[in-house]
């Protein structure tokens, strides 16, 4: 039998899910039941407040201005980074916060500026095959204008990474580009190990974070990452910002990425100048509202409590799968590694041989919102021999009604394809 | 509210469940054609063999959801041992039953590239549809119309080339 939560559990859901807005909403006659955090969160209502307040008093430009506002925008703009490097432990983070629009643009970053200074015909880059395309594509444009050797740590039968021939894997190494936590699996992959692998062959460690920073407890120091990457809305911030950490005297080395203004310190008609990091690698008017939104949704989940948040998504996954695997029996699968220490809270599930795209549909009548499709992770859905899944993930926001309302719709999709 | 028993009729649960004209058939003499829907991943592998003008066999090959398979199934029955232009025509009224939302779809133009959508859709007569007519349930579920139009935008691209091989 699966075990019940609230017992046990940190957070009272009851009084944290007051606080998001779209959570009273109705579908189709239904309370919504938001069950796709993995693709994006939903927002408290203390981040719609901080960027109303924000444009309703303070806007302007940053870095410009010198009347009021300006200069009270550019100190929310900075403090937000601050607010955000501290809150994955960064030693410096004034310095090495780099505001972009998301994490597929962090990453390209690394790629682009990084990997082009750095990396040069047959030079190893080591992947996994969960990669997101956000942390392979852009890899992938490298290996096709520069001409790597890109190397993949395979995915065994429980969904975790085999790293059975690690070592060889990660013999002359430059870049080792790994995500934390599969969007897919919900693996939550032993970077520090990894890492320390990589560094002793010299490699950097490129660490993609959109899943694991918004439902993990994160310091830099302990991953041992040189980069991470991650978004802003997947931990209820707002769309349009995203997250690049990285050690600054990688990032003092690094040319810039994109170029326009902002990024400079002296344009001549046959020259310029960058400026030093983060703003060298911020061209252009930056996400100032999304990072005030951001900071707040760090304040946020800050006051919760990031350890709490673990808990609770932890004991919710374990009841997940256990209800889950009790009322609908062989009828389901749920890829990925049991629950446990290193299981986050997204459950990609297939349904006797219903299409994931039907089964969604399905569940949508009973306002439950889960993503079907290959995830952005094609080369992953090759591996686990499907064209899709139908993909549930846990937020702080959710409860065991959450889950029980899927499993009553997944009920009803064995009778309409029954 | 749309209802779930408008989109899953059972005309549409029996042909994804029994697809009429499975299979491939031999190149040369049939052209293969192949469609695709890069959002799902939802694939139509069509087996065409065209003579003296006329649609003479049609299979269907590929995997996807319940919508897709069965508006490939429910399109070979359709079309199969038609006249070519009897086929255009069909296809036409068909696109015309699943433009009634297209337009208003964001992704359309970047998720198909041979969609040719009158701007002002005329009105179908459903009861000249047959069986086909089970489908403009989908029309109340934009998300799904790519699904359904999937293996008639391959049939389209399927009789131009045969037409562009032949002339």
């Amino acid at each position: 039998m699966a075990d019940p939560v609230s017992s046990r559990d940190p957070l009272d859901t009851e009084i944290v899910r007051k606080d998001f807005p779209l959570l009273t909403r109705t579908v189709h006659g239904h309370p919504i039941v938001y069950l796709d955090s993995a693709s994006s969160s939903l927002q408290p209502r203390a981040v719609l407040a901080a960027i109303e307040q924000y444009y309703e008093t303070t806007h302007a430009n940053v870095h410009r201005g010198v009347y009021a506002t300006a200069e009270g925008a550019t100190a929310l703009y900075e403090g937000a980074r601050r607010t955000v490097g501290r809150f994955i432990g960064a030693p410096d983070p004034k310095r090495e916060i780099v505001f972009t629009k998301n994490a597929t643009e962090a990453l390209n970053l690394v790629a682009h500026s990084w990997g082009r200074t750095n990396l040069g015909p047959k030079d190893v880059v080591v992947l996994t095959e969960m990669e997101h395309h956000s942390n392979l594509v852009p890899w992938l444009m490298l290996a096709e204008s520069v001409g790597l050797e890109l190397r993949y740590l395979p995915v065994d039968g429980q969904g975790r990474l085999d790293l059975a021939d690690l070592e060889r894997t990660l013999a002359g190494a430059k870049v080792l580009a790994v995500s934390a936590m599969s969007n897919v699996l919900g693996t939550i992959n032993p970077v520090p190990a990894l890492a320390e692998a990589a560094h002793r062959q010299g490699a950097i460690v490129v660490v993609d974070g959109a899943q694991s920073v918004p439902h993990q407890v994160t310091d830099v120091k302990t991953l041992g990452a040189d980069f991470l990457a991650f978004s802003g809305h997947k931990m209820q911030g707002p769309t349009g910002i995203g997250v690049l950490w990285g050690r600054r005297e990688l990032m003092e080395a690094m040319p810039p990425f994109l170029g326009g203004g902002g990024m400079i310190l002296d344009v001549a008609l046959d020259h310029f100048t960058p400026a030093e990091p983060p703003w060298r690698f911020e061209a252009g008017t930056p996400p100032i509202a999304q990072a005030v939104g951001l900071a707040a949704a760090v304040e946020y989940l800050t006051a919760i409590g990031m350890e709490q948040i673990v808990t609770h998504e932890r004991l919710l996954t374990a009841y997940a799968m256990d209800a889950l695997h009790d009322r609908l029996g062989d009828d389901l699968r749920i890829y990925g590694p049991p629950a446990g220490g290193d299981r986050g809270g997204v459950l990609s599930l297939a349904y006797r041989d219903v299409h994931p795209h039907d089964l969604a549909q399905v569940l949508d009548q009973f306002g439950v919102c889960v993503r079907p499709g290959h995830h952005c992770a094609k080369p992953l859905m090759r591996r686990l021999g499907v064209n899709a899944t139908a993909r549930a993930s846990i937020a702080l926001y959710n409860d065991e009604s959450d889950i029980d309302t899927l499993i009553e719709g997944l009920g009803h999709v064995g009778t309409v394809f029954g | 509210m749309p209802d779930l028993e408008e989109l899953y009729r059972e005309i549409i649960l029996d042909h994804y469940r029994s697809p009429r004209n499975r299979g491939e058939l031999p190149v040369p003499p049939a052209h293969r054609v192949e469609g695709f829907n890069p959002l799902c991943g939802d694939e139509v592998v069509l087996s065409l063999e065209v003579a003296d003008g006329q649609l003479r066999d049609i299979k269907v090959a590929g995997s996807g959801c319940s919508i897709s398979q069965s508006s490939g199934s429910l399109m070979s029955a359709a079309v199969k041992g038609q006249p070519i232009e009897e086929v255009r025509k069909l296809i036409r009224t068909f696109k015309t039953m699943m433009t009634v939302h297209e337009a208003t779809l964001a992704d359309d133009d970047r998720t198909t590239g041979t969609e040719d959508a009158p701007a002002e859709p005329e009105p179908v007569d459903l009861s000249s549809m047959g069986e086909l007519a089970a489908l403009q349930g989908v029309v109340k579920f934009p998300v799904r119309i790519k699904c359904a139009t999937l293996s008639w935008n391959a049939l389209t691209q399927g009789l131009d080339e045969v037409a562009a091989e032949a002339s």
